[in-house]
């Protein structure tokens, strides 16, 4: 090494001299107030989704105040609350009641599929096995909603692949009888209650595997071990170990499930009965019946609902594991 | 060294989480042979014959490639201005601490985070409320909202694992804020804006929800076949279409996670 290297010439001054035109002017100007910076960075986003989208909120919310007069159909800009009393008929009631109880029992369904890929994924798999997990359930999440309900109704169809396998497995009998039962059944599986769950299920399933599986991960290995150790049987290891700390998972995972659910209107139209759920009576209100007011009292629903699911979601850590 | 290295899922684990993953791909594997059925009018399996013809039929459609150009524009357009959007909030929530971060963060998953039918129903009221028509740029305005989010996600991933010092350094050795952007954040952030860009793209190539409120009466892709869905028309085609989406979207999300896989595995996560 030469000395040059190691010892400053003296020509070269401490500081730079200040680079001129405009370009180095406000180059200077953001460095030393970085709070200007900070604005400049923030203005653009937070305009565009505080007025596209938080005023798009407030309308809505706005909108829920109106009402709709019945006879014109013109919609009667004062603020009423009759419109939320509306909400309060038994058939709103009904389909209120009807997207709860079907968003509750597929989040359930998911949680109870979702748990041995993500244990597996987050355990054992390593190396190509672990990318390979990853993009097993990365290519579904991600493929078209659309494409994977028709799908399945290409499998639930009554003349489609299911109908079929039945047959080979001789089960008919079994197919027909669950058809036949009064609420989930139906003329075929893809106008029934059941056909709507199987495919909710299948299209927010990798929502709930992959908050699961990040929460198993941070699960050392030697907790499970030390349990067996310890003479527990591997249900009372599932039981006391892992369970209780995959939960936050599982509830970050059923935030996706049960929020998508309750406001997805496509899957039961498609593949369902015409009983309602929200979704639907959101969308057959603002389109054919006219009636905004009533359908944004109904989007309050979901929005409600899953204010306190959340509330309780972050209470027991939920957002950790997100 | 793991202790449990080498040791093996017990089978039922094994055979669970096999199901699991065959329940989430054969459906999709199964739009592949429906394409090339010569059945017309019902979803008979199994097929009666195999052909190639619907895709010929597909091709000469110009209610097909409307809806595909149409789309296709909407995302390129979409996803230029989440990335502008995502990248500086994303800058800015990683690199300052101040007041309300927390908000601007939460304000940002928003939109993914509630139902799309609020997203689609909240810009239809507005659309009605400030007499808006409907227009090219009224689904651009709802895809772009919510495609914000997917760029954000990988640009703050990104810079959470560069450090602050490089930019230090930079300006130490005489570039100015522009030169400093361009030189030294700029690359290193590339890749995960690529991915988040690419993300972003399938996200609104694929979105209906909120498009069926947007959009009116012109016909994205979707659109398209949520139309074919709930009213057929020619059932071969729509085998056609669904299979060249599949295919159509796959590529991204296998580039998109080529691009992101050492490190931060967030390409896809929470769509």
């Amino acid at each position: 090494m030469s000395l040059d290297a190691v010892v400053p010439r003296p020509a070269a001054p401490a500081v730079l001299p200040r680079s001129g035109g405009l370009r180095g002017v406000l180059s200077d100007l953001l460095w030393r107030r970085p709070g200007l910076l900070l604005l400049l960075m923030l203005a653009p986003p937070l305009l565009w989704l505080g007025i596209v989208y938080v005023g798009s909120l407030f309308a809505l919310l706005l909108q829920s105040f109106f009402s709709i007069d019945e006879f014109s159909g013109l919609i009667n800009r004062q603020f009423t609350l009759k419109t939320y009393g509306d909400l309060f008929q038994a058939t709103n009631l009904d389909i209120i009641l009807r997207t709860v109880t079907m968003a509750a029992l597929v989040t359930l369904a998911s949680a109870v599929i979702a748990f041995p890929i993500a244990y597996y994924a987050a355990r054992y798999a390593r190396g190509r096995w672990k990318a390979l997990f990853y993009l097993g359930i990365m290519l579904p999440l991600w493929s078209s909603y659309l494409v994977k309900v028709y799908a399945w109704k290409l499998i639930l169809a009554k003349e489609g692949i299911l109908t079929w396998l039945f047959d080979k497995l001789h089960l008919s009998w079994l197919l027909d009888a669950w058809l036949s039962l009064p609420i989930v059944g139906g003329n075929s599986l893809s106008v029934s209650f059941t056909g709507t769950f199987i495919v909710f299920v299948y299209v927010w399933l990798p929502f709930m595997i992959l908050p699961v599986q990040a929460a198993l991960e941070r699960v050392p290995g030697n907790l499970v071990e030390a349990s067996s150790d310890l003479g527990a049987s591997p249900g009372q290891t599932f039981r006391n170990v892992l369970f209780p700390l995959a939960l936050p998972g599982i509830v970050a995972g059923s935030i996706f499930t049960f929020s998508l659910t309750l406001g997805d209107y496509i899957i039961p139209q498609i593949i369902g009965t015409s009983r309602l759920f929200i979704g639907q009576a959101v969308y057959a209100q603002q389109g054919t019946a006219g009636n905004i007011p009533l359908a944004a009292a109904f989007t309050v629903v979901p929005i409600v609902i899953m204010g306190f699911y959340l509330w309780g979601a972050k209470r027991m850590g939920a957002f950790d594991a997100l | 060294m793991r202790s449990d290295r080498g040791q093996s899922a017990p089978f039922s684990l094994k055979l669970a989480a096999a199901c699991g993953l065959l329940f989430l791909h054969l459906p999709i594997l199964l739009i592949f042979v429906y394409a090339f059925t010569t059945e017309e009018k019902s979803f008979v399996w199994p097929p009666p014959g195999f052909t190639a013809q619907w895709f010929a039929v597909t091709w000469n459609r110009p209610d097909v490639w409307q809806a595909l150009s149409l789309s296709v524009r909407v995302a390129a357009i979409s996803t230029l201005i989440a990335l502008i959007l995502g990248t500086l909030c994303s800058a800015a929530v990683s690199r300052s601490k101040f007041f309300g971060r927390e908000t601007v963060s939460l304000l940002v998953i928003l939109p993914i985070a509630l139902p799309g039918i609020i997203t689609g129903i909240a810009l239809r009221s507005a659309f009605a409320l400030t007499d808006i028509p409907f227009s090219f740029w009224t689904i651009v305005l709802g895809h772009a909202t919510f495609c914000v989010v997917v760029v954000y996600n990988n640009a703050v991933a990104r810079f959470r694992r560069t450090s602050g010092s490089m930019i230090e350094a930079s300006m130490d050795l005489g570039a100015d804020g522009f030169q400093t952007f361009r030189h030294v954040v700029l690359p290193n952030i590339a890749t995960a804006l690529l991915a988040g860009g690419m993300l972003a793209f399938a996200l609104s190539f694929d979105e209906v929800i909120v498009t069926t409120f947007t959009a009116g009466q012109q016909q994205t892709l979707p659109i398209w076949m949520l139309e074919e869905l709930i009213r057929p028309r020619q059932r071969p085609v729509t085998n056609v279409v669904a299979m060249v989406v599949v295919l159509v979207t796959l590529l991204p999300i296998l580039f998109a996670y080529y691009l992101t896989r050492d490190g931060d595995q967030i390409a896809g996560s929470g769509k």
